[in-house]
C-alpha cells in the first residue's frame, strides 16, 4: 500500500527545527486556518470526524475525548500534552519533538484554541531535559512571531504554552499522576470520577493528550477530518508512529500508514528489513511492553490464518488469547535466542520499580511477581510458581486505581500463555537453563 | 527510594545556590500563574542538582524556604522521583538502561564491562570520586540501545570501545561544557 507520511514528511529538511523554515515548509497554516476561518467547535467536529484515537497507548477517540471538557463560566481550561514517553519500547514522541519541534507547538496552538485553554502545558520527562530545551526555543521563536502570547495574529486569542519536565517516574504517563506531578507533587494517581475533563489542573477541566495526537491535530486542520480519515484502513485512520526496537537490522522510529502488513513492517526494505544477525523470529510486544507478547506464529497471521495488520483491529485480533494491541506503537522484536523467562523477569522489575506504591495489589503484586519471575529465571523456581504467578497476576488485574497494574500483570500472563513450555523447562533442566537459553544448544554471547 | 538516615553524618549547615542557579529559579517560578508556584518544584530540584551534583537535605530545605512551601513538601517528592540523587554521587553519573529492549541489545554485557573497568559495582564511586555507576529503567531509547545517561546527555549504541572513549573523554572532562 502507499504510505502517506503526514506528521515526519518534512522531518529530513535542513533547518527544519527552526522557525523560519518550518514556516516556510508550510508549517502554522493550521493556526492560521483555526484562528481566523473556524470556531474552536469547528476544529473540535474536524477532529472527530477525522476518527484520531489516542497515540499514547490507550487509542480511545481524541474528539470524543474533547468534547467531555466542562466549560463552567469563569473557569480557566486547560490543555496538557503528555510528553512522558517511558512506555519500554517507545521512543517517538522523542523523535518527534527532536527533529521537528514545530509540528508539536503548532499542533498546541491549534488544539489550545479548539479547547479555550489560554495557557497550556508540555509535561516531559526529564531524562528528556535537553529536548526541554529545544521545544523552549522554539516556543521562544513562536512568542516572537505572534504565533504565542497575547491576541495571537490579531485574531484576539492569548495563549502561553509552558513546558514542565518530570523527574524520572513512569507512572507520570499515567494522566491524573501526570497532573500531580505537574502540580509539584508525587506522581500517585488520582481515583477517577472526577475525570480530568471535569476536575484536571488544579482542579480545573483539563484535557491530556500525547505528542502525537496534537500533531496530528495539524494535518487534520489543514487537510480537513473527512481526508484525514481516508488515509489508514477502516477505524484505523491515519497515520501511526512506530518506535521498533529489539533484534532489528535497522530499528528506529517509522511513521506508517495504518494497515501496512506487520510482515512487511518486519521485513520490508523501507521498514525495519529483517531480523539481526541472520538469526529468526521467536516472538513480538507490538505495543509497548505492557501488551502481550505474541509468539511467532502470531505476529504475522491471526489465528484465523489472516495476514496481521497494523491497526488497531488488526493486532487486537483474537482478544488475548491470539491478540494484542498497538498499543503506543512501541514494537519489540525477540530473535530466536532470546529468553522469554528472563524478558517477562525483565519487565516484571520494571513494574515494581515504577509502581507508585498507593495500591496494595499492585504494590505488593508487581514486587511478588519480580521475586518469583526471578527465582525461576536464576534456576530456583518450582512448578507451583507458574501457577503462583498467575494467581498473582489475577488480584492484580482490575483491583487498581490506575491501569499500571493491569500493565504489570498483562505481559506475564501473556509468557506464561504462550510459552508455557519454557517456564515448565526452566524449573526442569535448572542447570541448563542457567547455561543457554531454551532451544538452543550452545548459548552465543551477545555481541556489543 | 534511599535516604541516609545517619544525620550524625549529614552535613546540616544551611546552604546557598548561585546567583545563575538562582536566576534560572525565579524565572521558572514566574513562568506559572499566580499562586501556582508549587509547580515549579520538580524542575528546581533539577537546577539545584546540576549545581551541586546531588540533592541534600539543606539543598532542600533551601527549596522550599524559596518556595514558601513546607520541607515535607519538598522531601516527599525528591524522593519519589529517581533521577535524584539523595546521597553524595560522583562527578558523573553514568545511568545504564537495563530494561527489555536494551537487554535484548545487550545492555548486561556492557554494565559488566563498565563494572570492570570501572573497578566498581552498581550503586557504587569510583575511589577518585568520578564516576558513579547505576541502572536505570527505561531511558526512552529503545531503538538506539545499548545506551547510558550523564548529565542529561545520551550516550547511544554503546560498544565495548565506545565505553572506553567515554570514561576517557569524561576523565578529560570533554563533555564539562553545557
Amino acid at each position: 500500500m502507499k504510505n502517506r507520511k503526514l506528521l515526519l514528511e518534512n522531518v529530513h529538511v535542513p533547518g527544519i527545527e527552526t522557525f523560519d523554515v518550518y514556516r516556510k515548509n508550510g508549517g502554522y497554516r493550521s493556526v492560521e486556518k483555526a484562528l481566523k476561518s473556524m470556531t474552536p467547535e469547528e476544529v473540535v467536529e474536524e477532529v472527530k470526524k477525522s476518527g484520531l484515537r489516542g497515540r499514547g497507548g490507550a487509542g480511545f477517540p481524541t474528539g470524543l475525548k474533547w468534547s467531555f471538557l466542562a466549560k463552567p463560566e469563569g473557569v480557566p481550561r486547560y490543555l496538557v500534552c503528555n510528553a512522558d514517553e517511558s512506555e519500554p519500547g517507545t521512543f517517538k514522541d522523542r523523535y518527534l519533538m527532536e527533529k521537528i519541534p514545530h509540528l508539536l507547538v503548532e499542533g498546541m496552538i491549534t488544539s489550545s484554541f479548539a479547547l479555550g485553554a489560554n495557557t497550556s502545558y508540555i509535561y516531559i520527562r526529564g531524562e528528556f531535559m535537553y529536548i526541554l530545551h529545544i521545544l523552549e526555543k522554539a516556543i521562544a521563536e513562536a512568542y516572537a512571531n505572534g504565533f504565542l502570547g497575547k491576541n495571537i495574529l490579531g485574531t484576539g486569542y492569548d495563549l502561553d504554552l509552558i513546558v514542565a519536565p518530570g523527574g524520572g517516574a513512569y507512572i507520570c504517563g499515567e494522566e491524573t499522576a501526570l497532573l500531580e506531578s505537574l502540580e509539584g507533587k508525587r506522581g500517585n494517581p488520582r481515583m477517577k470520577p472526577p475525570f480530568p475533563a471535569v476536575k484536571g489542573l488544579w482542579g480545573c477541566p483539563t484535557v491530556v493528550n500525547n505528542v502525537e495526537s496534537i500533531a496530528a491535530v495539524v494535518p487534520i486542520v489543514n487537510e480537513g477530518g473527512d481526508a484525514y480519515a481516508q488515509t489508514g484502513l477502516g477505524k484505523s485512520t491515519g497515520t501511526k508512529l512506530i518506535s521498533a526496537s529489539g533484534n532489528l537490522i535497522r530499528p528506529g522510529v517509522y511513521e506508517i500508514e495504518m494497515g501496512v502488513s506487520v510482515e512487511e513492517f518486519i521485513y520490508g526494505d523501507d521498514y525495519c528489513r529483517g531480523i539481526a544477525n541472520g538469526r529468526k523470529l521467536k516472538a513480538c510486544v507490538p505495543g509497548g511492553s505492557s501488551v502481550p507478547i505474541l509468539p511467532h506464529y502470531l505476529v504475522t497471521k491471526t489465528a484465523a490464518g489472516e495476514d496481521r495488520l497494523m491497526t488497531y483491529e488488526s493486532l487486537a485480533d483474537g482478544g488475548f488469547e491470539s491478540g494484542s494491541m498497538l498499543g503506543s506503537g512501541g514494537f519489540i522484536i525477540f530473535d530466536e535466542d532470546q529468553c522469554i523467562v528472563r524478558n517477562t523477569w525483565n519487565f516484571a522489575r520494571f513494574y515494581a520499580h515504577e509502581s507508585c506504591g498507593q495500591c496494595s495489589p499492585c504494590r505488593e503484586g508487581t514486587g511478588w511477581m519480580e521475586k518469583v519471575l526471578n527465582r525461576l529465571e536464576h534456576g530456583q523456581g518450582n512448578l507451583r510458581d507458574i501457577t503462583l504467578l498467575e494467581e498473582v497476576n489475577k488480584k492484580i488485574e482490575g483491583n487498581t486505581i490506575c491501569p499500571l497494574g493491569d500493565a504489570a500483570a498483562w505481559p506475564v500472563a501473556a509468557a506464561i500463555r504462550h510459552f508455557r513450555d519454557e517456564f515448565e523447562w526452566h524449573v526442569n533442566e535448572r542447570e541448563i537453563s542457567q547455561k543457554r537459553n531454551y532451544g538452543l544448544i550452545t548459548q552465543p554471547s551477545v555481541e556489543v | 527510594m534511599k535516604v541516609n538516615n545517619n544525620l550524625a553524618n549529614i552535613d546540616l549547615e544551611p546552604v546557598s545556590f548561585s546567583p545563575e542557579t538562582m536566576a534560572k529559579i525565579n524565572e521558572v517560578i514566574s513562568s506559572y500563574p499566580e499562586g501556582k508556584h508549587k509547580s515549579a518544584l520538580i524542575r528546581i530540584l533539577h537546577l539545584v542538582q546540576s549545581e551541586k551534583g546531588w540533592v541534600s537535605i539543606p539543598s532542600m530545605n533551601k527549596v522550599a524556604e524559596i518556595l514558601t512551601i513546607e520541607p515535607i513538601e519538598v522531601y516527599e517528592v525528591a524522593t519519589f522521583y529517581t533521577m535524584f540523587h539523595l546521597e553524595p554521587v560522583g562527578k558523573y553519573v553514568f545511568e545504564v538502561c537495563h530494561t527489555g529492549p536494551c537487554m535484548l541489545v545487550g545492555s548486561d554485557n556492557i554494565i559488566d564491562y563498565i563494572k570492570s573497568k570501572l573497578n566498581i559495582n552498581i550503586g557504587e564511586t569510583t575511589a577518585d570520586g568520578y564516576f558513579t555507576l547505576k541502572t536505570a529503567e527505561c531511558l526512552g531509547g529503545c531503538g538506539y540501545g545499548p545506551l547510558l545517561q550523564c548529565k542529561y546527555k545520551f550516550h547511544e549504541h554503546l560498544t565495548k570501545e565506545r565505553v572506553d572513549e567515554l570514561i576517557s573523554d569524561y576523565r578529560a572532562g570533554k563533555y564539562d561544557q553545557n
